[in-house]
C-alpha cells in the first residue's frame, strides 16, 4: 500500500483505531498491536487526582500517533476549547472534530461543525472533520482547509455498516483531501466496503473493542482494509445481469 | 479564596497561581491542559498565573474514547 499522507503526517497503516469502548488497556494493547495502526484516538475529559487512566502511556510506548478528538461537544465553541486543551495536553495539532446534535443519534451537527472546523484551521489545526455522509458538506469542509473528512457509514456504535454507499462514492469523487470512513463499522466487509468504495482510510472502536475476540477482529480490520485497497487499485469487473462462461465453448 | 476545580468548590490562599492550585490538587503535570474561566492556560503561563477569586478551573487529560 502506498503511505496515507494527511496535513504532511505520513502513516503506512490505512486503519485509524479508536481506543473508547476496550475493556482494559491490556486487550487495547494487543488490539492496536494486532490492528497496525499508527493513529489512534482519544477524548479528552477531567483528571482525577491519580492523573490519567493510563491511555496515553500506552499509545506513547507503542509509539503510535495520538489524534484526540472532541467527542461530546454539543457547539462550536465547546469543541475548539477542547481542541485547544488537546492540543496542550498532548503536544499535537492533530484534531479530531466532531460536534454531536443529540446523545440519541449522536449524529454531526452541520452547522456547529463547519463553524468549529474554520475557527480550528484558522488557529493551526490539521482538522479531521467528523461529519454526515452528505457530498455537499464534505465539500463545504473542504474548502474550510480540513485536512481529511471523515464521513460517517452509520451512526457511531451501531455497526450498521455503510447506509449510503452511493453518497460516500459521491464525497470521494469530489474530494481533492484524504475520506476517512468513520463509524457505523461492523465487521471486516464494511472496511474492505469502504476501501473499495475509494475511501483512503478506515477508523472504527467499537467493532473492535467490543467484539467478542478484539484482537482476532483487529487482525481482520487490518486485513480486509489491505484487501479493499488492492481492490479499489485493482478495478472490478463490472456487474453483469447474465452470466458470461468463464470456460471455453466446446 | 473558593475555586470550582473539574466542578468542586475548594479553599485556596488568595493569590494562588495554576501551578499553585495543580499541587494542592495532586494534579500530575504530564498530559493534562487546564483552562481558567474557559480560557486555555498554556504550560509555561502556569507558574505566573494568578488565578482570579472565584474561578472555575478545569484539568484535563487523555481518556480512552471514540
Amino acid at each position: 500500500m502506498d503511505d496515507l499522507v494527511i496535513g504532511g503526517h505520513k502513516f503506512s497503516s490505512r486503519l485509524i483505531i479508536g481506543t473508547g469502548g476496550a475493556a482494559n488497556l491490556e486487550v487495547l494493547e494487543r488490539s492496536l498491536l494486532a490492528s497496525g495502526t499508527q493513529l489512534t484516538t482519544v477524548a479528552l475529559r477531567r483528571a482525577d487526582a491519580e492523573g490519567g487512566s493510563g491511555v496515553l502511556e500506552l499509545v506513547r510506548r507503542l509509539d503510535i500517533e495520538l489524534l484526540p478528538n472532541t467527542a461530546g461537544c454539543r457547539t462550536a465553541a465547546e469543541a475548539v476549547l477542547t481542541a485547544q486543551l488537546a492540543r496542550e495536553a498532548l503536544d499535537t495539532d492533530l484534531v479530531k472534530l466532531e460536534v454531536h446534535a443529540d446523545d440519541r443519534t449522536l449524529l454531526p451537527d452541520p452547522l456547529e461543525t463547519l463553524e468549529a472546523a474554520e475557527r480550528l484551521v484558522a488557529d493551526g489545526f490539521t482538522v479531521f472533520a467528523y461529519t454526515n455522509d452528505d457530498p455537499v458538506l464534505a465539500l463545504r469542509l473542504e474548502e474550510a482547509g480540513c485536512a481529511a473528512v471523515m464521513p460517517l457509514g452509520a451512526p457511531i456504535g451501531t455497526g450498521l455498516g455503510i447506509r449510503n454507499p452511493h453518497n460516500i462514492e459521491l464525497i470521494v469523487a469530489r474530494a481533492s483531501v484524504p475520506v476517512v470512513l468513520d463509524a457505523g463499522i461492523g465487521t471486516a466487509s464494511d472496511a474492505a466496503l469502504a476501501m473499495e468504495l475509494g475511501c483512503d482510510a478506515v477508523l472504527l472502536s467499537t467493532a473492535v473493542t467490543r467484539a467478542a475476540d478484539p484482537e482476532r477482529m483487529a487482525s481482520a480490520m487490518r486485513s480486509a482494509v489491505e484487501a479493499g485497497y488492492l481492490a479499489r487499485g485493482a478495478g472490478r469487473v463490472p456487474q453483469r445481469f447474465w452470466a458470461q462462461a468463464s470456460s471455453p465453448p466446446r | 479564596m473558593e475555586l470550582k476545580i473539574n466542578g468542586q468548590w475548594q479553599e485556596f490562599p488568595d493569590g494562588s497561581t495554576v501551578s499553585e492550585v495543580l499541587d494542592a490538587v495532586g494534579a500530575t503535570r504530564q498530559g493534562v491542559a487546564v483552562a481558567v474561566n474557559g480560557e486555555v492556560v498554556r504550560r509555561g503561563d502556569w507558574a505566573a498565573s494568578v488565578v482570579p477569586k472565584g474561578a472555575s478551573i478545569d484539568v484535563l487529560t487523555a481518556v480512552q474514547g471514540g
